[in-house]
């Protein structure tokens, strides 16, 4: 159980995100419409929510399997791979086919293929000897320029239209969701994420190092393999639903780090997933409605999140 | 009792272990010595379920390690690495409460909680236990995951070079520690030990290894000779007798062991 003083930030937190709730919600809503207005922010909303959660859970539980605050599952070619794979299906079945594909069981396939690959990635190299985190890490982020090559690669032989379409969906926008796939993206990540807290004592074990957690009874290769199973799952729900995003969470986990009384998951996974979700509704409130910029959020948020990887560098405090 | 039976260990083609059978005597404290490379850490972490055993078989209190799950072995065999650190921010509680957790899987009870302090106190831990590891000295690091190790409650502790980060008189007052450990609890403590001395002074039952192979084990004193001693580590060294126990001097000092026998250094410049 989290201890009082992080009761008392997820309380704050959970205050702040119903407030930004409400006010995207209801800032500025007129008399006409009303009820199609609410529908269209509501389902935005459940988006932002589902989209920061999901982002700010899967790197700190990638965090702890690399045992290093500074790496995030976009490091590991998480993201490149999905592009890869929308890349290689608007090739191989063209823009008429990409778009007559059911949404729904497009995205399940994905997220079947995306697991399927991290396990057998990791389950490979884990299996093999490799089972210090560093060489698997290291291996991964290989993996990602490869990919993204071959995304390249692909995307040039692509015709301009076809070509266009992959730009579309290569870069985030916290403004435009996919609704289509919100409701079976949204129950996915929230089965995720409970099945994260459900495992927040272990996952402390496994934040101690092999050794130790061998020593305590872990099954560590099992834990570390479901751990980035849950990764996979839900960076492959956030970036179907916006698109791919790097430093934001590692600005999420860093805040959360901070925020959070102590290190133990039971708080630090909803002090994290409340951080995301509060960055996204707060920011896309100001940015949509007091500025009229719908589309910045994600360059702000990448910028911050650089930044904050630049004081991370200069403090010292990657470990 | 800790029973190795016809142990072979490879890291590609080369042998790193071969053909190491053995018996660690249970309530008792055993350093594993012997020089670099002898393979003491890697016999160790194969004992800890660390690595995988390749052949041979290793069995402790009578279970087999490659086949009883290691939630079971974990209330039977506690490990500390060479290497102690973690990525996440605890307090010294905090960490030292962990080794309750093979106990209640993440649920503690009031017992777990006696254990817990029983163990900070035991390990001299209590002016620091509500600070930050990072807040903390290596030496003091070192016996917060030591004190862990302790609270798992287990028959056996295998410890990997604990001495590591301490200073002579942390390092004594350790090693003293833990042969009071084994003498009031009866627990039993394998330990790698690089300070042959350490061995002589506290050990029991000492294993001395040398390319991957048993060259000795038994009783301290019988294990402790100078020619043993001078075929393991390649360096004459002379074996002295002080307070009944094996006094190891490398054999340059040889003049000083005539000095040290009159009294004629400081104290401070003792070894044991």
């Amino acid at each position: 159980m989290p201890e009082r003083a992080s009761w008392q930030v997820i309380a704050g937190l959970t205050g702040l995100l119903v407030l930004s709730s409400l006010v995207w919600m209801f800032q500025g809503i007129g008399g006409g419409n009303r009820s199609f207005i609410l529908t269209l922010r509501a389902t935005k909303l459940a988006g932002l929510i589902t989209v920061g959660a999901s982002i700010a859970i899967a790197t700190v539980l990638f965090q702890t399997v690399a045992a290093n605050r500074v790496l995030t599952p976009s490091i590991m070619g998480f993201d490149a791979l999905y592009l890869l794979l929308q890349t290689l299906l608007v090739a191989s079945v063209g823009i008429t086919g990409f778009a007559m594909l059911d949404p729904t069981l497009k995205f399940l396939a994905e997220i079947a293929v995306m697991v399927l690959l991290a396990g057998l990635l990791f389950g490979t190299l884990l299996g093999r000897g490799a089972r210090d985190i560093p060489r698997t890490i290291l291996t991964g982020v290989i993996l990602g320029v490869l990919f993204r090559s071959i995304s390249g690669f692909v995307s040039r032989i692509l015709d301009p239209n076809a070509y266009a379409v992959v730009q579309s969906v290569s870069f985030a926008s916290f403004g435009s969701i996919n609704a289509s796939l919100l409701l079976p993206g949204g129950l996915i990540a929230a089965g995720m994420i409970a099945a994260a807290f459900a495992l927040s004592s272990r996952l402390d074990v496994l934040a101690l190092g092999r050794t130790a957690a061998v020593s305590l009874g872990l099954r560590h290769r099992r834990m570390v393999l479901l751990t980035l199973a849950l990764v996979a799952v839900l960076v492959s729900v956030s970036t179907a639903l916006v698109g791919p995003v790097g430093f934001f969470g590692l600005l999420v986990a860093g805040l959360a780090h901070g925020a959070a009384a102590s290190d133990r998951h039971a708080a630090l996974l909803p002090i994290a997933g409340l951080i995301g979700a509060l960055i996204l509704v707060a920011g896309q409130t100001i940015f949509e409605r007091a500025m009229s910029q719908p589309a910045t959020l994600s360059v702000v948020v990448e910028f911050a999140g650089g930044l904050f990887f630049l004081y991370l560098l200069m403090k010292g405090r990657i470990r | 009792m800790i029973e190795i039976h016809d142990l072979h260990y490879r890291v590609g083609a080369a042998p790193i272990l071969s053909d190491i059978s053995l018996s660690l005597p249970e309530g008792s404290l055993t350093a594993l010595i012997g020089p670099n490379g002898a393979g003491k850490s890697t016999l160790l972490r194969l004992m800890a379920r660390l690595e995988p055993l390749q052949s041979g078989r290793i069995t402790v209190e009578g279970l087999d390690l490659a086949t009883t799950p290691t939630d079971a072995m974990a209330r039977t065999l506690a490990i500390m690495g060479q290497q102690n650190s973690v990525a996440s921010r605890l307090r010294v509680r905090e960490l030292v409460g962990f080794g309750r957790w093979p106990h209640h899987q993440g649920r503690p009870r009031a017992a777990d909680r006696e254990a817990v302090e029983a163990a900070i106190d035991a390990f001299g831990l209590q002016p620091f236990a509500g600070r930050f590891l990072d807040e903390l000295s290596g030496g003091q690091v070192q016996r917060a995951f030591l004190a862990m190790t302790f609270a798992q409650d287990t028959a056996w502790m295998l410890l990997d070079e604990p001495l590591n980060n301490l200073d002579v008189a942390h390092a004594r007052a350790l090693m003293a520690r833990l042969a009071q450990l084994v003498q009031d609890t009866g627990r039993s403590v394998v330990a790698v030990v690089h300070e042959v001395n350490y061995a002589a002074a506290w050990a029991d039952h000492v294993v001395a290894m040398k390319h991957g192979r048993i060259v000795a084990q038994g009783a301290a004193e019988a294990v402790l000779t100078e020619d043993l001693l001078s075929d393991l580590y390649d360096t004459p060294v002379e074996v002295s007798r002080h307070d009944g126990r094996p006094l190891v001097l490398h054999h340059h000092s040889h003049s000083r062991i005539a000095d040290l026998s009159r009294g004629r250094l400081p104290d401070r410049a003792r070894l044991s």
